[in-house]
Order: C-alpha cells, then structure tokens, then sequence
C-alpha cells in the first residue's frame, strides 16, 4: 500500500487536520514573503534606500526576527477595555484571511476544498474581517481606535458592493462560481474566436479587472484607501492599543489578506494554475500550477503595493463618493454588457 | 442652534396623543436626540503635529466643532537665557528655536548686535551669509515638501526629501562644520571663508534640487488625490492672516504680496539680487505647497546668481576682543523660511543682551488654528497643520 492510499485511508479526521495545518502555515508564510518582498524590498527600492540588509542574506530573515520580538514583548490590555472582546478580535481577522484559502485551488488535485458556489463563499467570508476590526475598534476603549474602526465598518461594507459585482461578469463569462470551474473556463475559453491562449478574463473583463482591484485596495485597506489605519491621522486606528503578540496577528491578517486577495484576482482574472495549451487533467499540474499560481499572485500583489507605495490617502467622504458614483454603476454597466454579449455571442 | 427668522410662518401645531407639539416642545425633542460631542487630544506625542503641539480637539463625528491649540510642551526660556550670556553665546541659543534652518536664525539676531555696534560685516561674508541662508532655506522648505505628502498618507515623497536635502546639509557642513547648529556668525563676519571647491559642488546640487523640484511637481503638485485633498482646504483669506500675524509663504499663498527680503528694512545683499516673489490667490493648502515650491526652486536660483557675483576680500570686520555692545534698542526682522522673524534686542551697554523678545514666525501661524479648524473633518485638520508647516522650537522656544 502506497503512501498516498495510506493517506487516503486514514480518514476524514486526519485529512482534514493535515488540510487545516497547511493552511494555517499558508498565512503566515504568505504574509512573510509579501511583507518581505514588498514592504521592506520594493518600497526601499523604491525610496532609494536599501532597507534591512542585516538579518540573513540581503535582509530576508528580519521579518522572522520582528516576529520573535513580537512574541517576546508585554502583552498589554487596557484597563478600560472590553477584554474578551479585545483578546479574540485578532483571531477572527486571521480566521477570516483562513477561510478564503479554503477554497482557492493551486492544481487540478491541489485545493483544501472544491466547493460549487466557491466564489460567493470566498467574498462572503473575507468580509468577516470587518467584525473584527470593529470589535478591536470598540474594545480598545480609545478614541483614536473608536475612529478607526467605524471609519473600516463604512469603507469595507461600501467596497463589498464593486467587489461583488465585478465578479460577477466573471461568473457569467465563465457559466459557474466554482474557482476550478472558472480555471477550466478560461483555459479553454476563446477570445472572440481565437483560442491561442485560452481567454484570461482579464482580457474580455478589463473593466472587471479593474474594479476588482480598486474595491480589493479599499478592502485589504491599503493607501490609497488606508483612512482606518491612517497613521499621520489616527496613529494607527483600531490596531493603537494592540501590542505584542497579538498585534503580531493583525499584521499577519494583513499581509495574508492581501495575498489572498492577489490569490483570487489571478485565479479569477489571470487563468489562476493553469498554463494556456497545457492538458488540464495532467498530473504534474499539481506540482507546477502551485507555482504558476504564486508567480501570478505575486504580479497582482505588485500591483497591489506599487499603488499603495505611490499614493496619498483620501478622505472619507470622498472614498465614499468613489465608491458610490463611479465603481458601482461601472460595474453595474458592465454586468449588463457582459450579459448582452454572451447571449448575442 | 439655528436663530428663529421673526418673518417665518408661524409652526402649526400638530395633533398627536397626549397633546400639540408646540415649537418649544419640538426644540426639546432635537436636544434630546442630539449626539453629544467627543473631545479628542491630538498630541502631545502624535505623528501629525512633528513636535509636541497639542490640539484639543471637539468633534460631532468627524467634524471639528472646535479646536484649541495648547503650546509650551517644549518651552525652554531662550528668551530669559540670552540675559545670562554674552553676545557671541547667544547665536548658540537661537540655533535651536527653529532648527531646520539653524543658520538663519543666527542672522537677525547677529544683525542687531552689529547695528547697534555700529559694525557692518565685509560684502564677502555677507555674500556667504545670504548663500547659507538660502540654503538652509532649501534644507527647510524641500524637507516640507517631502512631509506634507507624508501627512496625507504617501510615504515616498518623504524619503525623497530627505534624501535631498542631506545634499544640502552636506553643503552646510563643509563650510561650517555643523549640520543642524552651524553656529557659524561671528559678529562683524563669518567664522571663516568658503572650503576649497565648494562653489562647483553647490552649482551641481542646485541643479538636482531644482530637478527634485520637477519631481515633487510632478508626483505630488499633479497627483489627483493630492489636489482632492488640499484644494479648498483650510482656506485663510488674505487680510484676516495678516491680521493674526500669520506670515512667510503661508501669507503669500493667500496672495499678499509681502516679503521682508524686497519689501522689509534692507538686509544682507538682496536689495542687490533679483528674484521674483511667488503668491497664489486661493488661500488653501494646495496654495501653501505650490508657493513653498516655487520659493525652493526661487531659492535655488538666488544661491546660482550669488555664486556668480560672490566678491573677494575678507570675512571678518575689525572688532574688539571682548565684545560690548553700546546701550541702545534694535529690531531687526528677517524673512525666514517659516516666515518673519525678528529680534528686539535691548543693551545697557554690557557684555550680554538686557532684553530680548524674539518674534518667531510658527508662533503666530499656529495662532489662526482655532479659527481655521471650524467646521472641517478630522483628515483635513491634519493637512491644515500640514500645509501651515510650523517647527515646535519655533512655537515654544
């Protein structure tokens, strides 16, 4: 008996707890090398500095160091706060970030779980993140966190709406809302009868493309968008009272969710694992689609940093107007463009 | 509350169980469902005010009710300290009042001292003086253009001002030997002349300032959000500041025309130079980046045209070792960077001051907050102080 019918065999219990693991050091991991590529390398570069450089080769490890320094630091409750709400706050914005990788797929046999309705589910349960925020925002018993997080409740549900509808021309094209349905979809999709690279969707759903990636800015909560966090207004909005260890986790929801999100946009946009021309079915897809997966991401998540490198921040009531006067109707003109042509084609 | 209009239609009543709402009940009702007001402390220890300015803060929502600076965190007693120190002690002190453009703090107050001691320093050092003030003008104002963009929430603009100016330090401290405190006026002329080389080396980081001017131009100036946030924001009209004594670029964005260098009692050598003075007529805070942004690259320019002209001969006047200054009162007031600042410097005839008042620009700037602050959202109160650009040291010292 092989290894892999031993695996088989073992039962639910043990499948699920390895799927469990893998996922959970998925986050953290993806948290590294974003936070590591992006945040200390790129923005360096960018700001003509070299950034860390001590720790490991060329700096690499000083993301792992800061987290020892997190774990080794006082972990402090304010007096006046609500302390179980303060204390489980973190873990729900990291459990958020948990349930998306459930479902993205990374290879024809390489997903935690391949569920029907899998985009609906991945942006349902990213929104969760908000009831975190607002909770640190409100157990804080701080001001500045009080601000920070009512500004996050009004930006995150008010960029939900592009969010959603932006994929929705997505799962038109496709026929289906499950991820590996919409991988298939456009690997063996045409792009107006040519079929040379199958059709990413990021051709044909440009405008699609675009909103996803603005209303994923405003979610991830990243400059231009980053008003809850805001640190030259609200020094660091609902994350000010939090230290150690536990500030720690919302770092790490933060990088995870951006990768996520990256994750997300290359599957639904970008052909997600699949390479054009390649047989879907073949098997060596489970070793390198993880990895044609991870280059695309990191392009999405290039996008994601050059633009919150670059940028100033908006003010609230002008986020909102974004929001409302242009994404949504933008994106509600071209769910119907997108319906009219796939009945006419 | 809204006053009553005494033409207004008189409210009807209106049936409802229990008996009519009468206007007055109807008042009652809006007070008691009224949100009470929430006092938020800006500061003292917080990013936006780079410094320990506090602001206390009354806000319904997001929206400023009012705002009340409270200043003093940093108060060190320049003032009373120059009584106890002899003239050339002094320049030590002022170093550090506004301590982005050290070098010319020392020059009004070096000024005084030599017009009341009738002195007048040989027309090389005041040519080096007028460079190195404009180059700490540079120093200064370039580091602003960086920082405002970093109040609004863009971290790079602000890694590019540092990065430039530390050219210009680097300039600062080859002829003076200190980066932040030169310290570098002697009363009668300058401590010593020009390093060997140094002409060349300024002309060429001119240049890349005014290219990092393009740059901020370009990055900043014509960023969208940066406009949808600072147009219309915090809108001075022109007399009103002049009339809380706001000053410097903050003044000239509200388009008054009024500089000390062209327009004040005539000091150092710019009644000799030519240089234009920017004003933009809308007041607000997009108005004060873009006027301190002409004025870096008009800085730029004045140093080139200096360097040009610079004469020969020596830097130091003839004065007597032990400097007493006869007894007499001067003012001398000079346009620095943040604006006007001046020395009111009274002898009786001792080594040291007898009085010194010292007027700082930042100080007066500051003072128009709990008006300008009426009415605006809590991210606008950040880029009003941002784009008002004050120094602590300036505020408090």
């Amino acid at each position: 008996m092989s290894a892999v019918h031993l695996a088989v065999d073992a039962g639910w219990g043990w499948t699920l707890a390895v799927k469990v693991v893998v996922v959970m050091a998925l986050i953290p991991l993806g948290a590294l090398i974003l936070g590591y590529t992006f945040l200390l390398k790129m923005m360096s570069h960018m700001q003509s500095r070299l950034g860390p450089m001590e720790a490991g080769p060329h700096g690499v490890l000083q993301l792992v160091m800061d987290g020892l320094k997190f774990i080794q630091k006082e972990d402090i409750t304010p007096v006046e706060a609500d302390k179980r709400v303060f204390a489980i706050a973190p873990m729900i914005v990291v459990i958020s970030t948990f349930l998306i990788f459930v479902v993205i797929p990374a290879g024809p046999k390489v997903a935690v779980q391949n569920l029907d309705v899998g985009v609906f589910y991945a942006l349902a349960v990213s929104s969760l993140s908000v009831i975190g925020v607002l909770m640190a925002g409100w157990a804080s018993a701080n001001k500045f966190a009080l601000l920070g997080a009512l500004r996050a409740a009004g930006q995150l549900i008010a960029y939900e709406l592009p969010l959603l509808l932006a994929v929705v021309g997505v799962v038109i094209q496709a026929g289906t809302m499950n991820l590996q349905g919409i991988v298939a979809a456009q690997a063996n999709g045409e792009i107006f009868g040519w079929g040379g690279i199958g059709n990413p969707f990021v051709i044909t759903q440009f405008v699609g493309f675009l909103l996803f990636m603005v209303a994923a800015q405003a979610e991830l909560s990243q400059t231009p968008f980053d008003m809850p966090v805001a640190e030259s207004e609200l020094v660091a909005g609902y994350m000010v009272e939090y230290t150690g260890f536990r500030f720690l986790f919302f770092f790490i929801g933060e990088f995870g969710t951006a990768f996520a999100y990256a994750a997300l946009a290359a599957t639904l946009f970008l052909g997600g694992w699949a390479i054009p021309n390649v047989d879907l079915a073949n098997g060596w897809m489970n070793v390198v689609g993880p990895l044609v997966l991870f280059a695309k991401l990191m392009f999405v998540a290039f996008l994601i940093f050059w633009a919150r490198f670059t940028y100033p921040r908006l003010r609230e009531d002008q986020l909102q107007a974004v929001a409302w006067k242009f994404l949504i109707p933008i994106a509600l003109a071209n769910i119907v463009l997108t319906g009219i042509l796939k009945v006419a084609l | 509350m809204s006053t009553v209009d005494p033409d207004a239609p008189p409210i009807p009543s209106i049936d409802v169980p229990g008996g009519a709402l009468t206007p007055l009940a109807d008042a009652q009702l809006n007070v008691e469902l009224d949100t009470g007001d929430m006092i938020l402390n800006l500061g003292p220890q917080h990013p936006a005010t780079h410094g320990t300015l506090r602001l206390v803060v009354r806000l319904d929502g997001e929206r400023v009710v009012s705002a009340e600076p409270v200043i003093g965190y940093m108060h060190r007693g320049y003032e009373k300290l120059t009584e106890f120190r002899t003239y050339p002690q002094v320049t030590t002190l002022v170093n550090r009042i506004d301590w982005l453009s050290s070098f010319a703090n020392e020059v009004p107050f070096v000024g005084a001292a030599e017009e009341l001691m009738g002195i007048e320093a040989p027309p090389r050092a005041q040519y080096i003086r007028t460079i190195l003030t404009e180059l700490s003008r540079i120093s200064n104002i370039y580091l602003f253009l960086g920082e405002m963009a970093l109040q609004l929430g863009a971290l790079t603009p602000a890694f590019y001002g540092f990065r430039d100016r530390e050219l210009v330090l680097n300039l600062i401290e080859a002829v003076t030997g200190g980066r932040f405190h030169p310290n570098f006026n002697r009363i009668g002329g300058l401590k010593d002349d020009l390093p060997w080389g140094w002409i060349a080396d300024t002309k060429q980081v001119m240049k890349k300032i005014l290219d990092g001017c393009d740059d901020f131009e370009d990055l900043v100036v014509g960023n969208e959000i940066f406009q949808a946030r600072t147009k219309s924001v915090g809108i001075i009209p022109g007399p009103l500041g002049a009339s809380y004594g706001v000053s410097g670029a903050n003044l000239r964005a509200s388009g008054v025309d009024w500089d000390l260098r062209r327009d004040g009692k005539p000091y150092l050598v710019y009644p000799e130079l030519e240089f234009k003075v920017w004003t933009h007529p809308d007041g607000d805070s997009f108005a004060r980046y873009w006027v301190r942004l002409q004025e870096t690259r008009e800085a730029c320019l004045l140093v080139l045209q200096m360097l040009e002209r610079l004469p020969s001969g020596p830097v130091m006047a003839k004065v007597p070792r032990i400097i007493k200054v006869p007894e007499g009162e001067a003012w001398v007031e000079t346009e620095n960077p943040l604006g006007q600042m001046g020395y009111y410097v009274i002898s009786k005839g001792a080594t040291g001051p007898f009085r010194t008042k010292i007027r700082s620009a930042s100080f007066s700037n500051v003072s128009i907050l709990p008006w300008l602050l009426q009415g605006v959202y809590v991210p606008d109160v950040i880029t009003v102080l941002a784009s008002l650009y004050f120094i602590l040291g300036d505020i408090d010292r």
